[in-house]
């Protein structure tokens, strides 16, 4: 059954106060006797590690970084959303809410998404404190611009380097913590599992990276932030080493897995170049404020760019959704550049792309003013790409981005395992089906800094007294016994295939089956692909090396067999998810324009799934969303 | 389209920090040009695990310049011969078919190997621990536009807060100082008005908690040649004039200690 959601009474905009109102408080002079394990030192979990630590919590954070600052919030470039208002142009808490659940397709929650919007204000605050250098007018004051597909100017940001600067903030707030002895920082040191005791989270099993040594960890509750799943896909904008693992682990210890279907493909990306291409690289999509996204008209055009007349050049965006033009959502853009690619039409020595063009921004306003914009994000492109965006138009593509499933918390942030959260990207909660620019640092330090260490105090003030489970207690044991079988397991196997072999071979079934695109054939195909691939993997992997030292082959084996279990999830939620949605899109469900077409009668739920055994296919427990203030309406961009 | 490139690779394999290191010579054959330098390495592993040896270990993450994992020796040079740009943003149309390339781990006693290319770079965090931050903890700060920066004075410090963390600093300099890479957080902290009440606390701290373990600036700049994000001298200037300064704010008022 699925866990109460928690969900306050009252009017939208007091359920927060209220609620923190009437959760149980932990006693300053208690807060010391509690320890809390925070997993992953991105946005979420720094800025939660740090702030549990400054309210008098014992924290135990844990990387498997060789420092918290190479976490993988570190690569956001574009901004942070925040209702201030600072622009006299309209925004307010209700409409940064409101263009959330509206940008997610009415997926997620209205509750914590209106608490999301209430707390943008206090992080912008908060950073500004720490010494983010965010972005300034002559004045000294903040500078906003709009971003991917909001009418208001409510983005912060620090040029083309926001999360960085945001997770050097929290990052640098956490060691202070350190420097203070209330947080213990474990660096190199994978989580493997979760412990459980009669249903509850008590610790965790650690992998240490360079020795190779497992070890138990125990705690009053466990948190995890450990980022999003998108390189299942393999080719993605993620880093190299961001996983699952943690959070699968959990998953596979009685957490649900909350709408693993919902993904999102960011619409402005290097295309990839060859085979050997190992990530994706993203343009921030601040770029489409000022670039105009274009294809040649013919299929067969041969001349370069800026050679081919304005004629025979097809704004696909600026003519089909002439209100908002190059700054459709996420969704919307990405899904149209596909089109217009597979009907011939890209750019490219692949023809794998679509070109954005800053030759009218550069003419209006000068190439210096568009220099300074985005001088970082065109030396990046010129350096990959060998061509300078000044001179040719930019080539970009959707790749994946973002997962905005991922495991089901109530308003507290506590998954279905009593005494385990979820913070950050790791979690489901905030964005509904879509997540729009600029709202995952938005989230990620909403959770961290401003939810959970309220909302743990409702789960810690009922074990006061209570040590912590003894790491010599039998749970313990018992896992860290599953932990090493299962890498003798890898070890031992001794086949003929790297793991990257199969996390290349996963990632094109999941992206050609589970991508932009998603229909009944292709997700029963998916489905008996990947369970195929994964039988070959338990068969024909090699690892080599010993585990008593660095062994990132091992490391990725771990990583790529729990991605193999999530992949099939994510195809038998999308199978059963008969509906269009945001980032979900069923061709079986579109509109006469082609827009996604949801199903509110039959879908208007979160899937949460519940783990059996590998022989037993997940079961869902479906959350109704009730919207009592917003009216779900089709979405429309024309 | 992409050419392709056949080089020669003499990469520095060390099986543990104790251990005794070695060069190895590899081929990495067929490399597009469009590669990145890790890529080719990727190449190269995938290679070496079809022939059952041992892949090389080197660090890496982000792969788009910013996470500050990823940086070797190559030729002798931290990042490569391109200015401004981290090994994972080098790219293979930057070198000769035929080309021999020689591949270290970073070199300074501070950063201890532990395996082949990967080393060991906790001083670093030490020195922001031990003041490389504002103390403002969850809920104190007031609302962000009550305290205006200009603009230069904003500039200046994302331009010191720029850097990744790499270490290619340390690893250029012949003293394997880390003068560049504190002084970059000092600076954009110092610099800014939130940072002024734990100005010369932050400075003196830093300075002591890096000297524990780097060597001493004698200003030969590599460090800011080799830099990823061309992190500027002036920095080190900046840094060592609030250091001087320290060692007078810092002192308790006579009579009260």
């Amino acid at each position: 059954m699925l866990p109460d959601s928690k969900i306050p009474e009252g009017p939208l905009a007091d359920k927060w106060d209220n609620h923190k109102f009437d959760i149980k408080l932990v006693n300053p002079a208690n807060k010391r006797k509690f320890k809390v394990i925070v997993v992953g030192t991105g946005l979420a979990g720094s800025s939660a590690a740090a702030t549990l630590a400054e309210l008098g919590y014992e924290v135990d954070a844990f990387t498997f970084h060789d420092s918290p600052r190479r976490a993988h919030s570190i690569a956001a470039q574009g901004g942070i959303n925040a209702a201030k208002n600072y622009r006299n142009d309209g925004d307010s808490v209700f409409r940064l809410f409101y263009d959330t659940i509206k940008g997610g397709d009415y997926r997620g929650r209205e509750a914590n998404t209106y608490r999301l919007a209430q707390v943008s204000v206090d992080i912008i605050d908060q950073m500004a404190a720490q010494g983010v250098p965010f972005a300034r007018e002559y004045g000294g004051l903040l500078a906003n611009r709009s971003f991917g597909g909001a009418q208001v100017s409510r983005t912060f940001y620090a040029r083309g380097q926001t999360g960085q600067q945001l997770l050097l903030g929290a990052y640098q707030q956490m060691m202070a913590q350190v420097d203070a002895g209330k947080v213990t920082l474990h660096t190199r040191q994978e989580m493997l599992d979760l412990v459980t005791k009669d249903g509850e989270a008590c610790g965790i099993v650690t992998r240490d990276l360079t020795t190779g040594e497992i070890k138990s960890h125990s705690a009053h509750a466990v948190v995890l932030a450990t980022g999003g799943y998108g390189n299942v896909f393999y080719l993605s904008t993620n880093a190299m080493t961001c996983n699952v693992t943690a959070a699968w682990r959990a998953h596979r210890k009685g957490a649900y897995f909350a709408n693993p279907c919902y993904t999102q493909i960011h619409p402005t990306c290097i295309p990839a170049a060859d085979e050997f291409q190992s990530k994706l690289t993203l343009m921030s999509e601040s770029l489409r404020n000022d670039g105009r996204i274009w294809v040649p008209r013919s299929p067969d055009e041969q001349r370069r760019a800026r050679d081919i007349p304005e004629a025979e050049r097809y704004y696909f965006l600026e003519e089909k959704y002439p209100a908002f033009g190059n700054l459709v959502p996420r969704d919307v853009a990405s899904r149209n550049a596909k089109t217009v690619v597979d009907q011939g039409q890209g750019v490219g020595p692949l023809k794998n792309g679509v070109y954005l063009d800053f030759a009218a921004a550069i003419e209006r306003d000068g190439l210096d003013k568009v220099w300074e914009r985005y001088s970082n994000l065109f030396e990046m492109y010129e350096r990959i790409t060998g061509e300078d965006p000044r001179e040719t138009p930019m080539r970009i593509y959707p790749a994946t981005h973002y997962t905005m499933g991922g495991l089901w918390v109530d308003y507290n942030l506590m998954t279905s395992v009593p005494g385990l959260y979820a913070c950050g990207e790791a979690n489901f909660s905030d964005h509904g089906a879509n997540r729009l620019g600029a709202s995952a640092l938005m989230q990620g330090l909403a959770d961290g800094y401003f939810v959970l260490p309220y909302t743990i105090g409702d789960s810690l003030a009922g074990k006061l007294g209570t040590d912590p489970v003894s790491t010599d207690d039998e749970v313990f044991q018992a896992a860290e016994a599953d932990v090493r079988g299962r890498i003798q397991k890898f070890l031992s196997i001794g086949g003929t295939k790297s793991p990257d072999y199969f996390h290349r071979e996963l990632g094109k079934l999941v992206w050609n089956y589970i991508g932009m695109e998603r229909d009944q054939n292709g997700l029963e195909k998916a489905i008996s692909e990947i369970r195929a691939l994964r039988d070959e993997f338990w068969k024909d992997l090699r690892v080599l090396g010993n585990t008593d030292t660095i062994n990132s082959s091992l490391e990725k084996a771990g990583r790529v067999a729990d991605f193999f279990e999530l992949g099939e999830l994510m195809a038998r939620d999308a199978l059963d998810r008969e509906e269009s949605c945001g980032g979900h899109f069923r061709s079986e469900s579109q509109t006469e324009e082609g827009e996604a077409l949801r199903d509110d009668d039959n879908f208007q739920h979160v899937s949460a799934w519940e783990w059996h055994d590998m022989d037993t296919p997940q079961t869902k427990h479906a959350e109704e969303l009730i919207f009592e203030e917003v009216t779900p309406s089709q979405r429309s961009y024309k | 389209m992409s050419t392709t490139l056949n080089l020669t690779l003499q990469v520095w394999r060390q099986d543990g920090p104790d251990a005794a290191g070695r060069f190895e010579t590899y081929q990495a054959n067929n490399i597009p040009d469009d590669a990145s330098f890790l890529e080719m390495l990727d190449v190269v592993n995938e290679d070496l695990i079809e022939n059952g040896k041992v892949p090389i270990e080197f660090p890496h993450d982000c792969r788009e310049g910013i996470c500050g994992t990823c940086g070797v020796m190559i030729n002798g040079r931290a990042h490569g011969q391109e200015k401004g740009t981290a090994t994972c943003q080098l790219h293979m149309r930057k070198f000769n078919d035929g080309d021999t390339i020689a591949i270290e781990p970073w070199r300074a006693a501070a950063f201890p190997v532990v395996r082949d290319l990967v080393v060991d770079r906790s001083p670093m965090d030490a020195i922001i621990q031990a003041g490389g931050y504002i103390t403002a903890p969850t809920g104190t700060g007031g609302d962000a536009n009550d305290t205006p920066i200009p603009k230069e004075a904003a500039d200046s410090a994302m331009d010191a807060a720029a850097c990744i963390g790499c270490g290619a600093c340390v690893a250029a300099c012949p003293n394997s100082a880390a003068q560049l890479f504190t002084s970059a957080k000092v600076w954009h902290l110092n610099s800014l008005p939130q940072g002024q009440p734990e100005r010369y606390k932050r400075a003196e701290a830093m300075v002591e908690t890096m000297e524990q373990f780097f060597g001493s600036c004698t200003n030969h700049g590599e460090c800011s040649e080799a830099c990823p994000k061309e992190i500027s001298l002036d920095f080190i200037a900046y840094m060592n004039r609030d250091y001087i300064k320290s060692k007078r704010f810092n002192r308790k008022l006579a009579g009260q200690g």
